[in-house]
């Protein structure tokens, strides 16, 4: 593989040198967007995110949890990812990787810290709060798995109902109430290749790519950022990205 | 941070600014005291301990040395690998747990990230260079003193890099920025920003973020890291120094 990235690379910088991208896009451009709320009846909450040719599944289950011993009064929020084999021919059976690692903890993290969902609300009793897990499937992988993702949590979330609390369980089969947000969270990721910055990168892009950086947008706020890659962003860079990162907000926000 | 650090009770029921003092009594853009020794460990190619506030961290170097396991061998580059790792005695908390969780994971990434940026690892082809971390006691900000002691213990052991790269993390509290947050104000506080830079050219090399910031306030993060800067360097140079003084004398 490492020879057709050196290639694939060189011929994404030399497009990029002339100001091209090789699908045509303009630079801060996103890749068509399609999202489907409900598609997975078994979950209390899902959706499925197109972005381009990349597909991720999100779903939001509840369970009955005993509180994080240091906050005792607030439900439990836990964000996982998988890098399914068949999305990508190198992503590979096992445990989660670094990067599926990685992709779980920057959603989490956008939607933690933009607070839009009330972990006070998930108090049931002494010892006993609802536990949201979100579960991010990568079922195709064309590049940008964090925006589809972020998108798909979001609009999972959106999506998801409470099950009650009944006679000391969670009454599964009964139909929730709608749950709470004070907000939308959703994140915006860049590359970097040799000099020029990109919005949503392609496949080839990310293998291009010298450093990577995801901003989580709520409202008029940033609630995340994840800068990842071997190469470096100056100051000025930054400043770019995160107003764009606003205007796409602005923009995505509307497949909610 | 993450689920790792969260403290304990509700932000609003902490006071973290008094009359313009941090809990410890430090000013909004004041920094813990910074104390760095390279070259502690015998076995290590090279090795920095760091005291950063209460935060002591240790990184060792090993290699340039033969790429393990083979298939992973870069004809273009060594292979660095970095292994950020939390004791489990690093907290006033209960016992932790050994080995490696999701966030020493991700950090463990990040890091390696950073460094691969100023190691010139194409002067090795084929080879890998470790660097070890671990956390003896965490105070807040381990990420940012974990970069500063690997960023020495790479300069100990010889290895050539670009710059010596270095890092701390603000953060809000109370609405204002503050310069390198402590324990209980990453706890408590409002946002994180974590930021490595390489002092020569101020590339920045990791910046994370949680919490919720405007744009203006994050770029007062990075203005205090902007500041910092020279300073931490001059801590980092002035430890290796010691340390081939140390062995000229031997």
């Amino acid at each position: 593989m490492e020879v057709m990235d050196e290639i694939k690379k060189s011929y994404v910088t030399l497009l990029l040198e002339k100001g091209e991208r090789a699908d045509k896009r303009g630079m801060f451009d996103y890749r068509p967007i399609e999202v489907k709320k409900g598609v997975i009846e078994s979950a209390e909450g899902s959706a499925w995110v197109q972005l381009g040719n990349t597909q991720v599944l999100a779903s939001v289950k509840f369970q009955l949890d005993k509180p994080f011993p240091d906050r005792p009064k607030e439900g439990v929020l836990s964000t996982s990812a998988e890098l399914l084999p068949m999305a990508n021919p190198r992503f590979e059976p096992g445990p989660p990787d670094e990067r599926a690692i990685e992709l779980a903890r920057v959603v989490d993290r956008a939607v933690r810290s933009a607070e839009i969902i009330d972990l006070e609300s998930f108090f049931i009793e002494e010892d006993k709060v609802y536990g949201l897990y979100i579960d991010l499937y990568v079922l195709d992988y064309d590049g940008n798995y964090f925006d589809a993702a972020s998108l798909a949590a979001m609009a999972a979330i959106r999506n998801a109902s409470i099950p009650p609390y009944k006679d000391g369980a969670l009454a599964m089969k009964e139909k929730g109430t709608p749950l709470k947000l004070s907000g939308d969270a959703l994140e915006f990721t860049f590359v970097k290749i040799g000099d020029k910055i990109v919005a949503d990168p392609s496949l080839d892009e990310e293998y291009a790519r010298d450093a990577r950086i995801t901003v989580g947008i709520c409202g008029s706020n940033i609630c995340s950022i994840q800068k990842s890659g071997r190469g470096a962003f100056k100051r000025d860079e930054l400043e770019k990205i995160i107003d764009i990162s606003f205007e796409k907000y602005r923009e995505l926000s509307k497949y909610l | 941070m993450s689920e790792e650090e969260y403290g304990s009770g509700k932000r609003e029921d902490v006071k973290l600014i008094i009359d313009g003092k941090r809990v410890d009594g430090r000013a909004l853009d004041e920094m813990r005291p910074l104390k760095i020794e390279a070259g502690l460990l015998h076995k290590a190619a090279g090795s920095a301990y760091v005291e950063w506030g209460d935060n002591k961290v240790i990184a060792a170097v090993y290699g340039p040395r033969e790429c393990l396991p083979r298939h992973d061998a870069n004809p273009y580059r060594a292979k660095l690998s970095v292994r950020y790792l939390m004791s489990p005695f690093a907290s006033k908390e209960e016992h932790g747990r050994s080995g490696p969780n999701r966030r020493s994971i991700e950090l463990s990434m990040v890091l390696r990230e950073a460094l691969e940026n100023v190691v010139l690892l194409e002067h090795y082809p084929n080879a890998m260079i470790d660097v070890f971390i671990e956390v003896l006691q965490a105070s807040g900000g381990t990420r940012c003193a974990s970069l500063v002691a690997a960023s020495v213990a790479l300069a100990n052991a010889g290895i050539p890099m670009k710059d010596l790269p270095v890092a701390v993390a603000s953060g809000k509290i109370e609405n204002q920025i503050c310069l390198d947050v402590g324990k209980e104000e990453d706890n408590f506080g409002q946002a994180d920003v974590p930021i490595a830079l390489a002092p020569r050219n101020k590339d920045i090399l990791l910046l994370q973020m949680d919490g919720l910031l405007s744009k203006e306030e994050l770029f007062r993060a990075l203005d205090y890291a902007e500041k910092m800067a020279p300073v931490i360097r001059d801590a980092e140079t002035s430890a290796l120094e010691k340390a081939y003084a140390r062995a000229g004398e031997e």
